[in-house]
Formats: structure tokens, C-alpha cells, sequence
């Protein structure tokens, strides 16, 4: 303690400080840094679990690129984003810019919204997949049925399969896109708009020259984010054919799914954990591309 | 140390959320149209919701019927599942390692947010960064290295096991150093003459004062853990030790589903963070609004 009461008053800041942040300090070095410089060693190696870590240099990665089932993976994944993130950010815009000019129960119509963004992915998942069932068990062939239309192979199918998964995950994910939109919409000061009507603007002119330019910074940062969700996608897939994950045919399979199927179904963990590598490069090109593209402009 | 005019404009934009809309709004049929095409689009939103609930009040010879309304409502699933003894089992997992990790989490986030933002010493910046980058890292490449870990010290299908990688967030700590930069230093300055040492100045001084954004922070850290299916689906392997989403899962193993069970238990999974939401519904929207705008 009397070493402690020599210290001048900014020497003691320092000591509270790093004992402060020492457990802390110890977390993030054991649990994310040392794990993830183990990540990419392994992926350069060869291991079943039970035996011994062995070098295999570039081993997994050309595998990775002669691997059939990966490059239809890729393509699923690169589905996912590329329909689910337009698809799910107009819808969310279109709604939160009328939303905003509700009043009358604005407050309930929002709730609707934004409650099954609070729910579990693995409970819808199972309440969609209910949905999908052929007659007599799902709701979406029995409204069908009543209407003397076909019935639909939903999940059974390789064609419907990928985008019956899509629509929970986009239907999961609006109510967050519809808030942060309208917290946008919000920020925009109403004298532009009071400019613009006394100017005698167009409706269409004040959306293009106003709304969208103020809301790059909300718009930005909705694509990353629903990029990167819809990317690891996972939860959804695993749940809506879990007797055949990823399946028909992996018409479904995601990126994620392949690690989750290597690594503990098949137990090659160099292999897989050279998929989790080219997933982190693929997540950091999509974020730092989109920042790149929309900001700039 | 000030808010910037970007948090300024946020916290605007969330305070306003709550309040009507700032759009002048004419009355007119347009209006009106608007109005029933939002709503039934809600209504819409919210029906898979609905058919769930429904469902898990029907019996087995219902579940096919189109109705919302049971025409022979019954507790019967309910007693069935909760009688299970399982799915008991797995809704207290969840409520522990979710609990535990949210009180983990909003007092380290804290702290470090805390000594990050209200301390000068050498090399802040670089731990603030070196948290910071983590947020790039994604879970899916760090879960093969905790497997390993959790094998090797044995926490494999231990509650520890499920618990250790959520014990602390980047993301809070980035969250708790933007809200302690709104604490006063004037404040910390005078706890400190008065003779606090440092550990009651951010217990006692700062905590009360950050009170929305704990709240905040801790709402999203027990959803995330109450909803976190890949690392508990990786980590446990008895069934005793599932967490719910996990234990969700085991529903299919049977080629015949029975649809009024996994209802049931989709809806008891459901329901604490439905009602956790109707009761704070303003205040988690306004925390949806600034976590996210600043993430």
C-alpha cells in the first residue's frame, strides 16, 4: 500500500486503470484473438479430432476449390444476399416512409412490425416449415386446396426450396430495417421539406434530391448489416429441413451449414476451418466494398 | 468531452420515434388508403405469430384446420410438454446462461467502456481498437478453436461450456464508452475529492447515470443468449444440457411431427421475450434505434 501512496495522482489512474481492464484483457486475448490465430494455423492443416495436427500447407484451400459441393454453397450464399438484402430493404423502406406518415395507432401498426424480429429464428423456422407442409398438414396448401389451385412442393423442391427458406429469414428481419429506416426518415430536418413545398417541388424530385441523399448514412449502414446477416445465414436452413440439412440436394446449403457439417459431422476440422477463413475474407471484401461503393458517391 | 452532433441527431431521431410523426399529413382518402394497406400488412406480419398461439391450443385433430380460433380450445399440450420434464429442463438452461451472461456482460462492458472513456493513461486507444476489431471477426470462425478449448478443459455440455464465449461484447463496450462520454468529468472530479477511490466513483457516480443504456444493453445481450442456437447446438451433446432453441431442434427426429407439440414449445420460447416487449415496448425500440444507428 505505501508503494501505492508514492504514486502520483496520474500514475495511480494508470494502475486502477489496468486493473480495471485486466480480466477483460485476459478474455479477449483467450477467447477471441488466441482462437481466431488457431482458426487460420488449422486451416492449414490435416485433423480428425483424435489424431495429430498435421501441416498440409494449401491442402484444404485447393480442395475448397476443386470441391463441387462448395461452389454450389457459394452460389446459394451469394442467393441469399443478393435477394435478400434488395428485396428486404425496399420493402422496409416502402413501409417506414408510410408508417411515418401515420398517425392513428401509429404506435400499434409499428408493433405489428417489429414483433417477430423479437421472436427466435429456430421457432419460426419451425412455424414457416409448418406452413410449407403439403395438404392436409400445411396452411399454405390447404389455402391452396380451398382456392382449387395445385398444390406447391415447398421445401421438397429444388427450385422452391432456397427462396421458401429466404422469406422467414426476410420476414424476421423487417421490423429491425423498419425501425432504424424510420429513426432515419426522423433525422432528416423538416425545413428541407418546407423549402421543397414552398419551392413547388415535385413528390418524386424531394424523395430522390432529399430523402434518399440524407439517408445514405442509415442506407449504408442497413446494407452491411443485412449483408453480413444474410451471408451467415444458418439458423433458418438448419431448422426448416433437418432431415436433410441444407438439402434437397443442397439446393439450400449454405456456407455456414458446410463448416457446421465438416467440422462436426464429418470431423475434418483443417477442412472446415479453411471454410470459416474464406467466409471471415468474404464478410470483410462484401463490408468494406459496400462502404467503399456507397460512400464515396 | 461532448456528445458529437451525429449522437445528437440519433438520440433526436429516437426521442422522436416516440412521439407522432413529423410528416405535415393531410387528411385525405389517400390517407385512409395508406392506413388500411399498413395495417393489414401488419396483420400479415404478425400471422405466422398468430397460428402458432392458435395451434398450441388445439388438438392434435385440429391442427388443420384453417381457424384461428380453436373451436375446442385446450391446455392439454401445455400439460403435455411441461409434464415432459424435458423442455422444463431446457427453458431453465436457457434462463441461466442467458441471465448469467447478460449480468456478465453490462458489468465487464461496462467497466472497460467506463476506463476507456474516463481515464487518460498510454495505450487506450490501442485496447479500444484491439476490442473494437473482435466485432469483425465472425462467430462461425471462432467456434472449431472453442470446441477445442471446451474439450480440452472439459466443459463440453457443461452450462460453463455454453456460457464462457458470451461473458463480455465489443459491441457493449462500444455502446457503454458512447454513453459514459455524456457523464460530466466535473462530476468523476468531485466523487474523487470528495474521496471515493475509483471503483465507487463508477459504481455509485457513473452507473446511475447510464442507466437507459445498461437497460438497453442488457435487453439486447439476453435476447441475443436467449435465441443463440449454432455454439449451443456445437457445445452440448446431452439432452439434459440443451438449451431451448437446441432442444427445439430434436422435435424432427421423427419422420412424423406431431405440428401441436412443436407449436407449443415454439410459443413457450416465444412468449417471454413477447411479453418482455409489450411491456417495454417504447424502450426497446428507442435502444434498437441507438445501438443500431451507432453500430
Amino acid at each position: 500500500m505505501s508503494f501505492y501512496e508514492k504514486l502520483s495522482v496520474r500514475q495511480k489512474q494508470t494502475v486502477w486503470a489496468w486493473g480495471f481492464l485486466a480480466i477483460p484483457i485476459i478474455f479477449y486475448v483467450v477467447v477471441r484473438f488466441y482462437p481466431t490465430v488457431n482458426a487460420i494455423i488449422l486451416s492449414f492443416q490435416e485433423w480428425n479430432l483424435l489424431g495429430a495436427r498435421t501441416w498440409a500447407g494449401f491442402d484444404n484451400y485447393i480442395t475448397l476449390y476443386h470441391d463441387p459441393v462448395f461452389w454450389q454453397v457459394f452460389r446459394n450464399t451469394f442467393v441469399y444476399l443478393l435477394i435478400g438484402t434488395p428485396l428486404s430493404l425496399v420493402l422496409a423502406f416502402i413501409i417506414a416512409y408510410h408508417l411515418d406518415r401515420v398517425r392513428f395507432l401509429h404506435g400499434t401498426i409499428r408493433a405489428l412490425y417489429f414483433l417477430p424480429f423479437m421472436t427466435s429464428a429456430v421457432a419460426m423456422a419451425w412455424v414457416w416449415r409448418w406452413f410449407y407442409q403439403p395438404v392436409p398438414i400445411g396452411l399454405f396448401n390447404n389455402m391452396l386446396a380451398t382456392f382449387g389451385i395445385s398444390q406447391i412442393a415447398f421445401l421438397n423442391s429444388t427450385t422452391n426450396a432456397l427462396p421458401a427458406v429466404l422469406a422467414p429469414a426476410i420476414w424476421a428481419g423487417l421490423g429491425f430495417q423498419i425501425i432504424i429506416f424510420m429513426a432515419g426518415l426522423r433525422a432528416i430536418p423538416k425545413t428541407y421539406y418546407e423549402a421543397a413545398h414552398i419551392d413547388g417541388v415535385s413528390g418524386w424530385t424531394i424523395m430522390s434530391e432529399i430523402t434518399l441523399p440524407l439517408l445514405k448514412p442509415t442506407i449504408v449502414f442497413l446494407v452491411v448489416f443485412s449483408s453480413i446477416g444474410f451471408l451467415r445465414i444458418f439458423d433458418h436452413v438448419f431448422n426448416m429441413t433437418t432431415n436433410n440439412p441444407g438439402g434437397p440436394l443442397n439446393s439450400t446449403k449454405p456456407l455456414v451449414l458446410m463448416i457446421y457439417d465438416t467440422a462436426f459431422n464429418s470431423f475434418d476440422m483443417g477442412y472446415a476451418a479453411a471454410q470459416t477463413v474464406v467466409l471471415f475474407v468474404i464478410l470483410l471484401i462484401v463490408s468494406l466494398l459496400q462502404l467503399r461503393l456507397l460512400q464515396d458517391r | 468531452m461532448s456528445a458529437t452532433a451525429e449522437e445528437l441527431k440519433v438520440r433526436a431521431s429516437a426521442q422522436s420515434l416516440l412521439k407522432g410523426s413529423s410528416a405535415p399529413v393531410k387528411r385525405s382518402w389517400g390517407q385512409y388508403v395508406r392506413w388500411i394497406l399498413l395495417f393489414a400488412g401488419g396483420v400479415l406480419m404478425v400471422m405466422p405469430l398468430a397460428y402458432m398461439m392458435s395451434t398450441s391450443f388445439k388438438y392434435s385433430f385440429e391442427v388443420y384446420n384453417l381457424n384461428l380460433i380453436p373451436e375446442e380450445p385446450t391446455l392439454e399440450n401445455y400439460e403435455y410438454v411441461l409434464r415432459d420434464g424435458r423442455f422444463m429442463q431446457w427453458f431453465v438452461n436457457s434462463l441461466i446462461v442467458a441471465t448469467l451472461t447478460t449480468i456478465s456482460s453490462v458489468l465487464f462492458d461496462s467497466l472497460v467502456g467506463y476506463t476507456l472513456c474516463k481515464f487518460r493513461f498510454r495505450g487506450r486507444y490501442i485496447v479500444f481498437i484491439a476490442i473494437l476489431s473482435t466485432l469483425m471477426i465472425p462467430t462461425e470462425m471462432l467456434v472449431i478453436p472453442w470446441y477445442l478449448m471446451a474439450q480440452q478443459f472439459g466443459w463440453l455440455d457443461t452450462t460453463w461450456g455454453i456460457m464462457f464465449p458470451g461473458l463480455m461484447t465489443a459491441f457493449g463496450v462500444f455502446l457503454m464508452k458512447q454513453f459514459f462520454e455524456t457523464v460530466p468529468d466535473d462530476f468523476i472530479e468531485a466523487a474523487r475529492i470528495d474521496g471515493l477511490n475509483e471503483l465507487q466513483i463508477w459504481w455509485i457516480v457513473a452507473m446511475p447515470l447510464v442507466k437507459p443504456a445498461l437497460a438497453a444493453l442488457a435487453i439486447f445481450v439476453f435476447l441475443g443468449n436467449w435465441t443463440a442456437f449454432i455454439w449451443p447446438l456445437i457445445v452440448t451433446n446431452s439432452q439434459e444440457m440443451y438449451t431451448l432453441p437446441v432442444g427445439l431442434t430434436t422435435f424432427s427426429v421423427e419422420q412424423a411431427v406431431e405440428w401441436e407439440l412443436v407449436m407449443t414449445g415454439a410459443a413457450i420460447s416465444v412468449l417471454p421475450t413477447l411479453v418482455v416487449f409489450l411491456i417495454f415496448q417504447r424502450f426497446i425500440i428507442r435502444g434498437v434505434v441507438m445501438a443500431g444507428l451507432k453500430g
